[in-house]
């Protein structure tokens, strides 16, 4: 199978420091011949890279807005985290207004998307009571992750739409109502804080084909729109989003969308990596739901959103205080015909993915893994990854997997160079029997 | 080398009573083992579970203990053998709920009495010898399908 990936290498600009290879969440990255490598089945598109780099060399791949031009109507999906790039003074019907000037022919809020889902999830929930916990499917990084590192966990994930998709759903069939126009004639586009939202679009998993026709950076969007913005919000009627929507957009907000049952809320993609660990180990069973995502402070904290995450929280908080709780098309009790006719259910189960397997053969996994062992004894446990591999134990993995050397680990070539170097002293000491002095010559006659 | 059909792959771990920093280490590292042979994402959290519940039965209890995994391509047989106060009744302590562990231990979320029930879920045959006062050994194995 061959993965879309958002998150690429810029090898230009890229120096071969080992800063990423350490940060990755699924070790999805090699040094070698001086530039990172991403290994395509591990890769999650979570960022963590495009964060660490110290050259900017790990970019997202997104969309450009001229790719519009193949469509007759244009409308564009506006997630809360989009609306927390703007301080307090910027009415959100400002924004929503100003990709009008962008070009945009309609504006949908993600943010009544994720009011639907959360219905959605209260009543999967009640609906179901095994297996516990549930774990969300918001954050397209956390469902990757669950794929290839907890593979034994992705029954567990909530066979929902994302609130993005959801989006998708109500602005597509707004668009063919307003407009009469068909499917393809329809470009529906997301501005998208992290690449993972934009592998979700481009590689969907749980459905066969995303209702979203591509993802622009929001660093881009943000750029575009500012000079744009309109003074004051004229026409009414666009927001109608409520305060438990927007609320999405922070760590903790979906949670309290949901409102009910026994909830707990997890941001950080290493964070999630410990309590999905604890899952594993069943010590989660008295909780109904985890929201999972990989951003700390959830995605206002995205990769690709411009504003610090903690200044993007406060504006959101600020905005959610403005805003009624709840809004009159999805209160908190309503559930949508669309929810309940399985509109914003996942098509297809999320197959597990699991990358740790040594090999096809489990006999010879086996020996491979007593093979792992032992060269794991013999490395100097220093972690460095200065031989490209992340750990001394991944590089006892890859040595293992037969994609990499025990020299090159740079204290086992030192110490090998080392005792070359001692048995080439000992032997440039040795003379030939003609000079030298000892046997040489012993029961062979001599001379007379 | 070996011959494929009589491969096995032996891992075995120190544990230490008390040692909360460190406790599940052991259940940790032979979980990844079982990632590397490629056993089921079924059998590897069942054998996960049972892993990290004998190896906090000897954090929670005994003074120090052993855990080790004797895994062949079909199944994974986990032995936590303790030197602690072994346990008096053992048809007892397998009833969910019963459990002896101190307030404190409690009080950190462990010790609910669901140890060696929740292993006996997990665990195609689980047996448990103790003598009061020396140890406990605990001997589950866990079929790889």
């Amino acid at each position: 199978m061959s993965y879309f990936h958002s998150v690429t290498l810029d090898r230009e600009k890229c120096k071969g420091c080992t800063n990423c290879i350490k940060r990755c969440p699924t070790e999805a990255i090699r040094v070698r011949e001086g530039k990172a490598h991403i290994l395509e089945e591990r890769c999650i598109d979570c960022g963590e890279c495009i964060r660490i780099c110290p050259n900017q060399a790990k970019v997202a791949v997104t969309d450009r807005l001229e790719q519009r031009a193949e469509f007759r109507h244009n409308v564009v999906l506006v997630a809360p985290s989009f609306l927390g790039q703007f301080g307090r003074d910027v009415d959100p019907d400002r924004i929503l207004e100003g990709f009008a000037p962008l070009g945009f022919d309609g504006v949908e809020e993600v943010a009544l998307g994720a009011e639907h889902v959360a219905a959605a999830i209260r009543r999967h929930c009640r609906q179901f009571p095994a297996p516990r916990p549930l774990l969300s499917s918001a954050c397209p990084a956390v469902v990757r992750l669950t794929q290839v590192r907890f593979p034994s966990l992705v029954d567990q994930i909530i066979p929902l739409h994302t609130p993005m998709d959801a989006a998708a759903v109500l602005a597509r069939r707004a668009a063919h109502d307003r407009t009469g126009l068909s499917d393809d004639q329809i470009g529906v586009w997301f501005i998208t804080p992290c690449p993972a939202k934009m592998t979700a679009i481009r590689q969907p998993v749980g459905l066969a084909r995303s209702e979203i026709t591509g993802a622009f950076s929001m660093t881009d969007i943000y750029g575009a729109i500012l000079p744009v913005l309109p003074r004051s919000g004229v026409q009414a009627g666009h927001r109608r989003a409520s305060a438990l929507g927007i609320g999405w957009g922070i760590a903790g907000g979906e949670n309290e969308a949901i409102g009910d049952g026994a909830l707990l809320a997890v941001d950080g993609i290493h964070n999630v990596i410990a309590v999905l660990e604890e899952v594993v180990r069943d010590r989660l069973r008295d909780i109904d739901y985890l929201e999972l995502q990989a951003c700390v402070g959830g995605c206002v904290g995205g990769p690709l959103a411009p504003e610090n995450p903690f200044l993007a929280k406060r504006n959101l908080h600020a905005l959610t205080r403005r805003l009624a709780r709840t809004s009159p098309e999805s209160g908190e009790h309503r559930v949508s015909a669309d929810v309940l006719e399985g509109r914003l259910t996942m098509r297809e189960a999320v197959a597990p993915r699991p990358i740790l397997q040594l090999d096809e053969d489990p006999a010879i996994a086996i020996l491979k893994a007593e093979q792992l062992e032992r060269v794991v004894q013999q490395l100097p446990g220093l972690d460095c990854g200065s031989c490209g591999s992340p750990h001394c134990r991944s590089l006892a993995e890859d040595i293992v997997r037969g994609v990499a050397f025990e020299t090159d680990c740079v204290f086992k070539l030192r110490e090998q160079v080392h005792s070359l170097a001692k048995e080439m002293l000992e032997l440039a000491q040795k003379l030939p029997p003609s000079m030298g002095h000892g046997q040489a010559g012993k029961g062979e006659g001599g001379t007379r | 080398m070996v011959p494929p059909e009589q491969a096995r792959l032996v891992l075995e771990f120190e544990v230490t009573g008390r040692d909360f920093a460190a406790a599940g280490n052991a259940a940790t590292r032979i979980k990844r083992a079982l990632e590397h042979v490629g056993f089921s994402a079924r059998a590897v959290r069942r054998a996960a579970i049972t892993a990290y519940e004998a190896e906090m039965n000897i954090v929670i209890h005994a003074r120090r203990g052993t855990m080790s995994a004797y895994i062949t391509p079909e199944t994974v047989e986990i032995a936590a053998v303790d030197e602690g106060p072994g346990i008096p009744d053992i048809e007892l302590a397998m009833r969910e709920g019963f459990s002896t562990a101190p307030d404190y231990v409690r009080e950190m979320g462990f010790g609910a009495g669901m140890g060696l029930p929740n292993m006996r879920k997990c665990a195609d045959s689980l047996t448990v010898d103790s003598e009061v006062g020396k140890g406990t050994s605990v001997r589950a194995v866990i079929r790889n399908c």
